[in-house]
């Protein structure tokens, strides 16, 4: 095997050698889950297939820490931070922008199953070419001058939040020769608890790539894997106009007992 | 009712026009009498300063009383809310603008709470910067009396000639910051070296 390297412009390996990296560590999981070992629910941090986590994952074990109260809360953010119109992408200029029209909507559950209510959720995106509205991504797609690909939302009283936008599609990227990103939406998110904060990836169904793409490969369990892949849904769709998608997002229980919430309100 | 979280994702490198926003890395003015600096630089295991990454701060006040006021993505210039966002320079380096927290609690110095996102960083890490004068009370403080005498050192602050406080973040090496994990947050598994 050629020399590991982080450079993120190498483009080295092949995706065959790639591919034959992602089979050995998935193959590996599955042996030591069947055998009753642990069943992996998150993207591992030292994931050797995706170059840039070599040098970038913590190599001793996270230190417990029992949550302290400014852990115990998050910073809050209200309707000052945020305007409604930041949840449709397609309004932000002048001019509509060029792609499949799209609504991504879902459900911001903690790991109670409680509603997380009143919480900021960022998200952003390539357009439908590709490409990010990024003085760094140089990747000969057209930027649409209608299209920034940025959105922000507070969730309401069930936890939902619902964007509007326009589907992205995957791009190249140079962590091995011909390596594609799976099309995929960022989402960044807050819990009740500073111990909640996330940031993850949503992909879209179906996806030919997912098979191809280190980044969402590092998530060793298929049924993990499945938790960041939103679902057509035709309800949200609408006669002449978009698409739907549906994502709930899970984020970790609440270190908080209900006694000190109550308190609190 | 139990449910599995959804798994965390590199944040890329592609969130410069996105997550950052203006004023992000002042929690107060520069002209604030009590302002102070907080920065440091993000190296990953070469010791090679990380240039996309992005910190976050989250604090007290100085009396130790933990913000609840919104209003954090457009400032004020008045209004402490406790949090920031700043995203490191093209050398590796981010800096806020901010005041000295205080204790929350018997049992507790003050520190700085930090999650640090970057490209080729799989899921975000949550870490403290503890004020360079824990150093001398560490019994009294849970954490950092549970942490080996050896790595301790990566979660104290220093103090700059200016009266700043540096904090640099390791993401590995021999100097690897103590990263920090909580009840019920998702442990990570597989090999780690």
């Amino acid at each position: 095997m050629a020399e590991k390297t982080t450079d993120p412009d190498a483009a080295a390996l092949s995706q065959e050698e790639i591919d034959a990296e992602i089979a050995a560590i998935h193959g590996d999981y599955r042996a030591q889950r069947d055998a009753g070992g642990v069943v992996e629910t998150n993207a591992r941090l030292n994931f050797p297939p995706y170059r840039s986590s070599l040098l970038r994952h913590p190599t001793k074990s996270l230190h417990h820490a029992d949550p302290e109260d400014i852990e115990l809360h998050s910073p809050a953010f209200g309707h000052r931070d945020v305007s409604p119109l930041e949840a449709d992408l397609t309004l932000q200029h002048n001019g509509e922008p060029i792609g499949e029209r799209i609504i991504v909507t879902g459900r911001v559950l903690d790991g109670d199953g409680r509603p997380v209510t009143g919480q900021l959720v960022e998200m952003w995106q390539a357009n439908a070419a590709g490409r990010y509205m990024h003085k760094r991504d140089q990747h000969p797609a057209p930027l649409d001058p209608n299209f920034t690909g940025v959105g922000r939302a507070l969730t309401g009283p069930n936890g939902e939040y619902s964007f509007t936008t326009i589907k992205p599609a995957p791009y190249p990227w140079k962590n091995h020769h011909n390596a594609w990103r799976s099309a995929h939406i960022h989402f960044s998110l807050f819990g009740t608890d500073f111990t909640q904060r996330i940031v993850t990836q949503m992909y879209f169904p179906g996806d030919p790539i997912f098979d191809l793409d280190p980044i969402y490969q590092s998530i060793t369990d298929q049924a993990a894997r499945d938790r960041l892949v939103a679902t057509y849904d035709h309800s949200v769709s609408q006669h002449e106009w978009n698409t739907g998608y549906r994502w709930d997002i899970v984020l970790s229980g609440s270190n908080r007992t209900w006694a000190e919430e109550d308190e609190e309100h | 009712m139990k449910l599995t979280p959804t798994p965390g994702q590199t944040v890329g490198p592609f969130f410069g026009y996105a997550l950052p926003f203006a004023g992000g890395e002042d929690l107060v003015d520069r002209t604030h009498p009590d302002a102070v600096r907080l920065h440091g630089t993000v190296y990953d295991g070469d010791g090679v300063p990380v240039p996309d990454a992005i910190v976050e701060l989250w604090q007290p006040d100085q009396r130790g009383v933990i913000p609840q006021e919104p209003g954090s993505l457009h400032r004020d210039g008045y209004t402490f809310t406790g949090w920031g966002r700043a995203a490191v320079d093209a050398t590796g380096h981010y800096s806020f603008t901010t005041m000295e927290p205080g204790s929350t609690g018997d049992g507790v110095a003050p520190y700085f709470l930090l999650t640090v996102f970057a490209r080729g960083l799989m899921d975000r890490l949550f870490t403290r910067a503890y004020l360079p004068e824990a150093a001398a009370a560490v019994d009294q403080d849970r954490l950092l009396s549970s942490v080996s005498e050896e790595r301790r050192g990566t979660l104290l602050a220093t103090r700059d000639a200016d009266g700043g406080l540096r904090f640099d973040i390791h993401l590995q090496g021999e100097l690897e910051t103590v990263f920090l994990t909580y009840p019920n947050t998702p442990q990570f598994t597989g090999p780690q070296g």
